[in-house]
């Protein structure tokens, strides 16, 4: 179906979902993250990642621990989809009974980490270089035996894609990556 | 396997100061129930749960127990009970195989929004997770299709658990709720507090709507020429049908109705366009393909209303009112949202809305209503199920409940009743499940007892038999259900699905050599069983059958199986494009 076959109300309802007016148009998806302050319990965690399995949602990536307060954890949800499945994302989590909270957080107002640990073989000809690529992304040293260590980095997903590429010409031999967390930024001096 | 967290329990102490007894967690859910106000528990007992059969043998509680005989049908009979009263039916069932047989009830509410609570024993906690005796993980069985469900794991949980669990399943969007409780903790000890109140800090119940949003819709009201009310379940629910009768004749705007709409607004009104949808009325869907407003009030927009989504309603603009803000814009988008309880945002809308000018609007309609009526054929003498529903109709003047099972009787149901009141149309629309009907009838008529409304169940010859064990409860509790089996010997909507879409290749559809005697089965179970196949027997056999006020009766209508449902919007195409009859 072209534009002018279309119906001005069916423009309004493809722009509002963000799907293409056009077949040839490609759909305009958004990578979004979520956070989600939930009552601190197997089964509500549960039926968090149940929901992205039984609705077919896409999940990037997903992080959980405890907050401040123990009866309440944080889950970090990275998803990705258009305009009517993101804000179906936030509305199916919502109308979860364990949810308490459910943030949909624009990237330009938060912080976003993930931590990785990286186990890697030395020798005395590399080891040199390993420090220097772990000095520039301020990786630290957590673990060494004569022949492996293992470095922890923090930051942006992406810087931390950029350390793993440069550490892959090396053999990495394990890589643990915790999920993203965020925070929406407090805006001190107001916007 | 969360616990009921952020409900303070009542402090243990009586007015003098003394510490109350205690008493076990099988006598305190008794009590629970008891003091819940639950009228009706359908159960059956099992290991897991035989503690809790004892109390009942012994404290002989204000409920009454209905022992179905079949765990399914205790699901489908709270169904019935919660959508013919408006309260929450409740399910008692033993662990592992009596859970299970739960799945597809529980499965059946959760897509049609009836609130029920399903109480599944459980292995001791200690052997949890060690493939005990009866052992199934039926929290996790039943997730995604619970409104929410509760582990017990402390008998001090369990009573402030099972009023979180009514309140849960009643409130909001209602649903199924499913309590596990595990055989330990029915017989550990504590004493008996129920909560009179539940605070839950992830659950909030919308109602009224947003008062800008709500004047957004009156000023699309005013600017539409070609306004429809497109009506559904949550009307119903919401106890809503009077104030959404009084807004459409305040505003003259006509109304079509989902299935599970029907009743929701008087069809015998020349407001009413019936049915909207696949096996709607062709009048019905040309309003919805060429309205500018639709004005959804407690409906979902499913695809069996949709159709081809694209292609549906391309003119009109949408006011939703909705208290489930995720179905909100979920297949259509909502161009004014109005999240709340459908009664409570009528009552905000109705004294601002003005009498509307529609008149040109109903007079088109009135001219599809003359082109393309409902019919069938009459002349041939065959006795047809559509006839046999309007006979029904007739007898009893509208002033019925009638619960329909899946296939094309449930159409020619929902087409030729003419509901006329709210909760007077009960049957399974979002899941579809055969063999919902005969059970659910039995739980609508255990609510209905000392009303003079009768209970009339409809049924195809395949879906009544999945359930037919159900008749000897009705029987046992001297339920004067009538319950008509449309017998076609075939699954006839599937049939028909072959014969307009499979070149008449009638794979497996067939139930002649596989059908039983009806009226004998119906008297095996101590139940009265009539037949006909003739149009002209149909008034005398329903005469007898309503002489018949202490047990059901069977009416077998033997019925052609060439017979299909008109018109139809064939799977996946636009509403527009309905067949209308045979080609
Ligand atoms: C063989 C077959 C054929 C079918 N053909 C058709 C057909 O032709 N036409 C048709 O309409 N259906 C048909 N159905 C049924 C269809 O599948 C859906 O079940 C039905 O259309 C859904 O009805 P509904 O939109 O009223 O929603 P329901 O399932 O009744 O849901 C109620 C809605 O109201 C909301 N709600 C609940 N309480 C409130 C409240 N207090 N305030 C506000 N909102 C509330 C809920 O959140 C929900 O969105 C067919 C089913 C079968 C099995
Ligand atoms: C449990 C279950 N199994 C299969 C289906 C698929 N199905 C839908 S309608 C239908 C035929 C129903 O036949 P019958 O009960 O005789 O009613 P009729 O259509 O003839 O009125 C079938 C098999 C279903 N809805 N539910």
């Amino acid at each position: 179906m072209s534009t002018d076959t279309l119906t001005p109300q069916q423009i309004v309802r493809r722009k509002a979902a963000g799907e293409p007016l056009h077949p040839d148009e490609p759909e305009s998806t958004r990578r979004h993250v979520i956070t989600v302050l939930l009552e601190n319990s197997v089964g509500a965690l549960n039926r968090v990642t149940n929901l992205f399995s039984a609705r077919s949602f896409n999940l990037e990536s997903v992080s959980v621990g405890e907050t401040d307060d123990a009866t309440i954890s944080r889950m970090t949800l990275v998803t990705r989809g258009n305009h009517r499945m993101l804000a179906q994302v936030v509305r199916q989590l919502n109308r979860l009974v364990d949810t308490i909270l459910v943030e949909d957080l624009p990237p330009e107002e938060s912080v976003e980490r993930e931590l990785c640990l990286l186990k890697v073989p030395y020798t005395s000809a590399n080891r040199a270089e390993l420090m220097d690529v772990a000095e520039v992304f301020r990786a630290k040293v957590v673990d060494i035996t004569p022949d492996t260590m293992t470095f922890e980095a923090t930051g942006p997903a992406k810087k931390i894609n950029a350390f793993i590429g440069l550490m892959r010409p090396h053999g990495i031999a394990e890589v643990a990556r915790s999920g993203r967390v965020a925070l929406r930024r407090t805006l001190a001096y107001g916007d | 396997m969360s616990t009921a967290t952020g409900m303070k329990a009542v402090p243990a102490f009586q007015k003098n100061g003394k510490a109350k007894k205690k008493m076990s967690g099988a006598e305190i859910f008794v009590r629970a129930l008891d003091a819940e106000g639950v009228e009706v528990v359908f159960g059956h007992p099992g290991g897991a749960v035989i503690k809790i059969y004892d109390e009942i043998a012994r404290v002989q509680p204000k409920f009454t127990h209905v022992l179905v005989r079949h765990e399914q049908g205790g699901t489908h009979a709270a169904e019935g009970y919660a959508k013919a009263t408006g309260g929450v039916g409740t399910v008692l069932v033993t662990s592992g195989p009596g859970a299970t047989n739960c799945v597809t009830g529980i499965a059946d509410a959760f897509m049609d929004s009836v609130p029920i609570v399903v109480f599944t024993g459980q292995v001791p906690t200690a052997l949890i997770g060690n493939d005990a005796f009866q052992e199934t993980d039926i929290i996790g069985v039943t997730r995604s299709i619970t409104k929410h469900s509760f582990q017990v794991r402390r008998v001090e949980d369990l009573a402030p658990t099972i009023k979180a669990a009514y309140h849960i399943a009643r409130t909001g969007r209602p649903g199924p709720v499913l309590v596990d409780l595990p055989k330990d903790i029915l017989f550990a000890e504590a004493e008996f507090n129920y909560p009179k109140e539940v605070s839950l800090r992830g659950y909030t119940v919308p109602t009224t709507g947003d008062p800008a949003k709500v004047e957004r819709a009156v000023r699309m009201i005013n600017e539409a020429k070609k306004p429809l009310l497109y009506v559904g379940g949550g009307v119903i629910n919401a106890d809503a049908a009077e104030q959404l009768t009084a807004f459409a004749r305040k505003t003259h705007i006509p109304v079509t109705t989902t299935l599970h709409g029907l009743g929701a607004f008087p069809e015998d009104d020349p407001l009413s366009l019936g049915m909207l949808g696949m096996h709607g009325t062709w009048y019905a869907n040309q309003a919805v393909q060429h309205c500018d407003l639709i004005l959804a009030a407690g409906a979902r927009f499913d695809d069996r209303v949709t159709g081809k989504l694209n292609a549906w309603a391309p003119h009109a603009q949408v006011v939703h009112i909705e208290i489930d803000h995720s179905c909100v814009s979920k297949n259509v988008y909502a161009d004014c949202a109005i999240v709340g309880d459908v009664r409570c945002v009528l009552e905000q809308l109705l004294p601002l809305v003005e009498e509307q000018e529609t008149a040109d609007w109903l007079a088109q309609i009135d001219r599809w209503k003359a082109e393309c009526p409902l019919r069938f054929e009459t002349a041939d003498g065959l006795l047809r199920p559509q006839f046999v529903i309007q006979r029904l109709g007739a007898k009893t003047n509208g002033e019925a409940v009638v619960l329909t099972d899946v296939g094309q009787h449930q159409m020619w149901a929902a087409q030729y009743f003419r509901f006329t009141r709210p909760r007077s149309h009960i049957t399974s629309g979002g899941l579809g499940t055969m063999g919902f009907c005969l059970p659910a009838a039995v739980g609508a008529a255990m609510g209905m007892r000392g009303s003079d409304l009768p209970v009339i169940s409809i049924s195809g010859d395949g879906g009544f038999v999945m359930n037919a064990q159900e008749l000897g409860v009705a029987a046992k509790h001297r339920l004067p259900i009538k319950v008509a089996v449309m017998n076609n010997n075939f699954l006839g909507m599937v049939r028909q699905w072959q014969e307009l879409f499979h070149e008449n290749r009638f794979s497996h559809t067939d139930l002649t050599d596989t059908n039983p005697d009806f009226v004998k089965l119906a008297e095996a179970f101590h139940c009265v069983g009539l037949r006909t196949n003739d149009p002209n027997e149909v008034d005398a056999l329903l005469e007898e059958a309503w002489r018949v006020t202490d047990r059901p009766v069977l009416m077998e209508f033997q019925v052609p199986q060439e017979e299909m449902v008109f018109p139809m919007v064939p799977a996946g195409a636009a509403t527009g494009d309905m067949i209308t009859q045979r080609y």
